[in-house]
């Protein structure tokens, strides 16, 4: 797959304009998802991750479908900036049958092993390992592949992630960390729960830790290039902190979020901090499209996410006999099985 | 042909041959590979397969456990070490929320083919946080098989199983047993899952005995046999899952039924097993389902005490004697 450079104008135009749609799908993804919880549409929470789009575009326009990621709860971005399609993830969503874990996983559980995502997780920080362990396959069966982590700032207090980064470390293995730090650990400002420097607590086991502005899918993209070259050539881990905001909520429905953070903040990310509108102006101002262009690519979004919820909304659940299906691998029902009875 | 060897051994040999059968089967823990393990039954794999397969890691439970389940869903064969059983609960997200689950929430995506490698058992003086038996506290979580061999022979046909099993596997070796020596062939051959072992046939009681309590259960059947009770011993060699049919059959033909496992009474194994005998064989009993555990009491150090917590075939043969409607003091 050819991969954005942030070369000089008039470069990779078509890589360009596919970070941008990529994070537009993002967005209209969550606004549709949003709208599927304020409309009791959807069962159960999620997770929005408007607002940080320029984080996961950034990073996977530098990975192939045969590079790894694990993602978070709040892991839509995650899932369609490798590549998930929007029919599949709205099934997923609302417990379909053609969702891509058959509707057993939801909003906080699809993985797309197909685009190299080993699954979303709902334990904060718990799937640290599963990066790691991944990192370690590709070494073993030398495999020039990378593994990104994504993680927000909150699991960097849970022990597992020092545990990982120290085998990281010591083993060499090609994985990147990648904290996403939205200001908040659901309800608590990070500084709350955060002493001293993130970043150096990677640099405490000798991985090289970078910061960068989140809402810059340029600047997340150059260096998730080189990060990423240079740990397919033996020279990982490493650590990025990406410095981001969540426009939602911890979930959607966090709707009075004033006893933790202000709206003057909010309205200040969204009018001046904006990942989609710095790249949109920065498009324009290089002369690559327009913004009519840049809304033709909107509407083609919105129309196709549009068709794919209609689609999903009216897809069959998954029947009843599914229900104690896919529990071991080569089990077709496992409550037999859990008695002994041999297919 | 067969060979007497102890079970140290049997794991040595099964490692031995499932890592020269498949390039992706690796082992991961503490102390694994120069020193072959403090109990030593991997010495000689890191001559044999190098550091990149045989992986010392630091004393850090979850973290390698949770390298052990990526690496599994990326194509990767881990076998895990747990010096001691007891550390399980260190593992306990990464195993129960992370491997346990992750086919399952996947729609059947992403394979999970990892061992966890460790133990169980008391009456090694160790006290309380080296002594546990927990499998039940595994089983109890959908998604992962539960192993528990009763012999060396057991021990390498299971854990050649477990191996080529494409789900997380956890198989718990008696820590006491590591030293003592059975018949094993010297031919390959695997030992499948869910189908138990008659050791003994008899008629008028059945012991259900799994790991270090079949051998308990196999010398209550020869107390009981010179009292004249004739015991059947069964060993389920996994719990999940559990051969329900061989059990229920046995005790439809017995009428009476004892369970002995070393984990916890309370909310155990034997609880499991005896309410599957009830449900299923209920109007064939001539008398209530016994179970033993171990106590529920944690672990204590001293052997005064310790001795006190596992179960004896002296009290299971007693507790039979009583079952069939006999005068325990006949006890030979």
């Amino acid at each position: 797959m050819k991969k954005a450079s942030t070369g000089g104008k008039g470069n990779n135009v078509e890589d360009y304009l596919r970070m941008y749609s990529q994070m537009v799908k993002i967005r209209v993804f969550e606004d549709k998802a949003n709208q599927l919880y304020l409309e009791a549409k959807m069962p159960g929470l999620t997770h929005m991750y408007s607002g940080e789009e320029a984080v996961a575009v950034g990073i996977c326009e530098a990975l192939s479908a045969c590079d790894k990621i694990t993602s978070t709860h709040r892991g839509h971005g995650h899932c369609l900036a490798k590549g998930a399609a929007f029919k599949e993830m709205f099934c997923e969503l609302l417990g379909k049958a053609e969702g891509y874990c058959r509707g057993k996983g939801g909003s906080m559980h699809i993985a797309d092993q197909e685009n190299g995502n080993l699954g979303a997780n709902a334990i904060v920080g718990g799937s640290m390992g599963i990066a790691t362990g991944s990192a370690l396959s590709a070494k073993l069966k030398k495999k020039k592949e990378v593994t990104v982590c994504f993680f927000g700032d909150g699991a960097t207090a849970q022990g597992l992630m020092y545990e990982t980064m120290n085998m990281a470390a010591l083993w060499k293995l090609p994985v990147i960390y990648a904290c996403e730090n939205n200001g908040y650990s659901e309800y608590t400002p990070t500084a709350e729960i955060a002493a001293g420097s993130i970043v150096a607590r990677a640099e405490a086991f000798g991985i090289e830790a970078h910061k960068v502005d989140g809402q810059d899918v340029l600047a997340v993209n150059k260096l998730a290039c080189e990060l990423a070259g240079r740990a397919r050539r033996g020279e990982g881990p490493f650590f990025i902190e990406l410095a981001t905001y969540r426009y939602h909520g911890h979930h959607v429905g966090d709707i009075d979020r004033s006893y933790y953070r202000s709206k003057e903040e909010e309205t200040d990310w969204k009018n001046n901090r904006d990942p989609i509108n710095i790249f949109k102006k920065w498009l324009v101002k290089q002369g690559i499209t327009t913004v009519n262009e840049l809304a033709v690519v909107d509407k083609k979004i919105l129309t196709d996410a549009t068709i794919s919820l209609e689609y999903a909304l009216a897809a069959p659940y998954p029947p009843p006999e599914e229900v104690d299906a896919h529990v071991f691998s080569g089990v077709a029902h496992t409550l037999p099985y859990l008695t002994g009875v041999v297919e | 042909m067969t060979r007497k060897i102890t079970l140290s051994r049997a794991i040595n040999e099964a490692m031995f041959e499932e890592m020269h059968r498949d390039k992706s089967v690796i082992v991961m823990g503490e102390d694994v590979a120069e020193a072959g393990h403090p109990f030593k039954f991997f010495q000689g794999l890191v001559d044999e397969f190098g550091t990149g397969r045989v992986i010392d890691t630091p004393i850090a439970e979850p973290g390698y456990m949770g390298i052990a389940v990526g690496a599994a869903m990326t194509g990767t064969r881990p076998v895990v070490d747990l010096m001691f059983g007891d550390f399980l609960f260190l593992t306990m997200d990464q195993l129960c929320n992370q491997a346990a689950k992750a086919h399952y929430m996947s729609g059947g995506k992403l394979n999970v083919p990892l061992v966890v490698h460790t133990n169980l058992g008391a009456s090694r003086r160790s006290a309380a946080q080296h002594s546990q038996s927990i499998h039940a506290l595994v089983a109890h979580i959908p998604g992962i098989k539960v192993v528990l061999p009763s012999s060396a022979l057991e021990a390498k046909g299971l854990l050649k199983t477990a191996i080529r099993d494409d789900n997380p596997v956890v198989i718990f070796h008696d820590k006491m047993m590591y030293n003592e020596k059975v018949e094993v062939p010297e031919d390959e051959f695997l030992i499948p899952f869910g189908q138990a072992n008659i050791l003994r046939e008899g008629n008028d009681i059945t012991l259900v005995g799994t790991s270090s309590m079949v051998a308990v259960c196999s010398a209550a059947a020869e107390l009981l046999g010179a009292s004249g009770i004739s015991a059947e011993v069964i060993d389920p060699r996994t719990i999940v899952p559990l051969d329900e049919a061989t059990i229920i059959n046995s005790v439809k033909k017995t009428s009476r039924a004892i369970v002995v496992d070393e984990g916890h009474q309370n909310f155990g194994v034997t609880a499991e097993i005896a309410a599957r005998i009830s449900e299923k064989a209920f109007y064939f009993l001539d008398a209530p389902v016994g179970r033993m555990g171990a106590m529920d009491v944690p672990i204590p150090f001293s052997p005064a005490l310790e001795d006190l917590t596992v179960p004896k075939a002296e009290g299971v043969a007693k507790w039979a004697m009583r079952l069939c409607g006999r005068d325990v003091k006949n006890v030979a």
